[in-house]
């Protein structure tokens, strides 16, 4: 309880929400890199696995990658990333690139392959070719499960954008970074509630996109299949 | 002139190969100093990420159970665990640190609550797909509710919960580093206070490069545990296993592609 009354007490002090260390300032920054990183890794990975999907080749090497990315440590990667390239935004934001690659790569590539075979064989049938295939019919049914992978990857970087902090860059974990530096419990309980804030909000932004992007006659059975 | 710069870089990386291989091993453990080297590290993650993956099954197989058993149950408690997967592990960390001290909990509780994302469902979409003529011929031969589970559904839903364990133990053990930010975390304390905070690259390569293939081994065993679980899977040679060919995730026939964990993530992450 004791806790809890700390917490009320960290997020109600007005000190907390202005100038370049408070909350809006961190949040921004949080953003800025998680943005920065999903947007990069999506313009990457969703083209790449709508053509290894459409072609069916390389099924086995997005697995694979798939499979290896899963078992890589994040901080590993991390602090590996920045100590060749020094610290700053571009090694950091590569960072998250790296991480966010795979979930989208991979979810773009099996939401391709798993349109179903009678759907593309109606789209052939009624005159549709190659691309148009790929863009009318492969990309809209496979629009639900892309959105799954940027959802993976999205939770991912924001979580891995927190231990940023810890090479020297701003951003949410800033407050977690240095609450245990001061030995101030509370900093980094402020601070850790904010990333879960940060977290569900991006979840919460992921199921309204999905209202929003996929074709209303797929959201029905799409919902059914979750 | 290109062959030759080519060549400087082959060397270069093969050096760089041979220097970090050679930090590994000599630091691999002190003779008469059972707390120092990477030995007592490797064998904490091993600790720490099996603890969360068998506390995680021990959760998720009464639970599934139950959901299985008891249908309205199920969207409700896989929203839960969903919203408890959202949450980023360093924070969740941080936030049970008060009440778990830095105890081995600290990283056990969380890391065990994130498996059941993956192994509730599969213990569910496990136990829901064992046929109906194979469960009424369990009933016909007098089998009861009981029997039936334990000596039936279970096993026939054995591959498709060991693909669950597959996921999760491979993200387990990749997501234990990060709790060296809380000073646990075994293989990740080598990478953040070996080789970050000293700024040294030598034992961050070597940190990942034991996370692979921990998580590799640990999938390999998996697997050996299946087939020794599944005798009457083997030998058969059948193409596609019509039972693991269709994905609990989109409900839909995904023919040959990938195996079972592959599209477990694909779909339900």
């Amino acid at each position: 309880m004791d806790i809890l009354n700390e917490l009320v007490a960290w997020f109600s002090d007005p000190a907390q929400w202005t100038g370049p260390a408070g909350i809006p300032a961190r949040l921004g920054e949080h953003v800025h890199y998680s943005l920065l990183g999903l947007l990069i890794a999506t313009v990457v990975a969703v083209p790449i696995g709508l053509f290894t999907g459409h072609t069916g080749a390389g099924g086995f090497l997005t697995a694979s990658l798939a499979n290896f990315a899963r078992a890589l440590p994040t901080i590993g990667v991390l602090f590996l990333i920045v100590l060749a390239a020094g610290i700053g935004l571009v090694p950091v934001v590569a960072a998250l690139v790296a991480l966010a690659v795979p979930p989208i790569l991979v979810n773009t590539h099996e939401g391709v392959r798993g349109v179903e075979p009678r759907l593309r064989d109606a789209a052939l049938g009624m005159g549709m070719r190659g691309r148009e295939v790929l863009f009318g019919l492969e990309l809209p049914v496979a629009t639900p499960l892309i959105l799954i992978g940027m959802r993976t990857a999205a939770v991912q970087v924001v979580a891995t954008a927190t231990i940023a902090a810890y090479v020297g860059v701003g951003g949410l974990g800033r407050y977690i970074v240095d609450g245990q530096a001061r030995q101030d419990l509370t900093m980094m309980l402020g601070g850790s509630v904010l990333v879960v804030a940060l977290a569900v909000a991006t979840t919460l932004l992921f199921a309204g996109l999905r209202r929003i992007l996929v074709a209303p006659g797929l959201r029905a059975g799409a919902a059914a299949v979750r | 002139m290109i062959a030759a710069e080519g060549g400087d870089w082959a060397l270069g990386a093969w050096e760089w190969v041979v220097r970090v291989t050679e930090w590994g091993t000599a630091n691999w453990s002190y003779p008469g100093e059972p707390d120092r080297g990477i030995r007592p590290l490797v064998l904490e993650h091993m600790r720490l990420s099996y603890l969360s993956i068998l506390i995680g099954l021990v959760i998720a197989l009464p639970l599934g159970l139950a959901c299985a058993r008891w249908r309205p149950l199920y969207p409700p408690v896989l929203t839960g665990v969903n919203v408890l997967y959202s949450i980023p592990s360093i924070a969740l960390f941080f936030l049970i640190l008060p009440y778990t001290g830095f105890s081995d909990w600290t990283a056990i509780v969380p890391l065990s609550l994130y498996t059941l994302v993956i192994l509730l469902p599969n213990v569910v979409d496990g136990l829901r797909q064992v046929p109906d003529h194979v469960r009424q011929a369990a009933v016909a031969m007098g089998f009861s509710p009981l029997r039936r589970l334990v000596a039936v559904e279970t096993p026939v839903a054995v591959p498709v919960i060991i693909a669950g364990l597959r996921v999760a133990s491979v993200a387990t053990i990749s997501m234990v580093s990060v709790a060296s930010l809380v000073g646990l975390g075994g293989l990740g304390q080598l990478i953040l206070s070996e080789g970050f905070r000293r700024q040294f690259d030598a034992p961050i390569v070597v940190g990942i490069v034991l996370v692979v293939l921990l998580a590799f081994v640990t999938d390999a065993l998996l697997v050996l545990a299946q087939y020794l679980l599944t005798p009457w899977a083997r030998g058969d040679g059948r193409r596609g296993r019509p039972r693991r060919g269709r994905t609990a995730a989109t409900g839909t026939p995904t023919a040959a592609v990938p195996p079972a964990p592959e599209q477990r993530t694909a779909g339900e992450r």
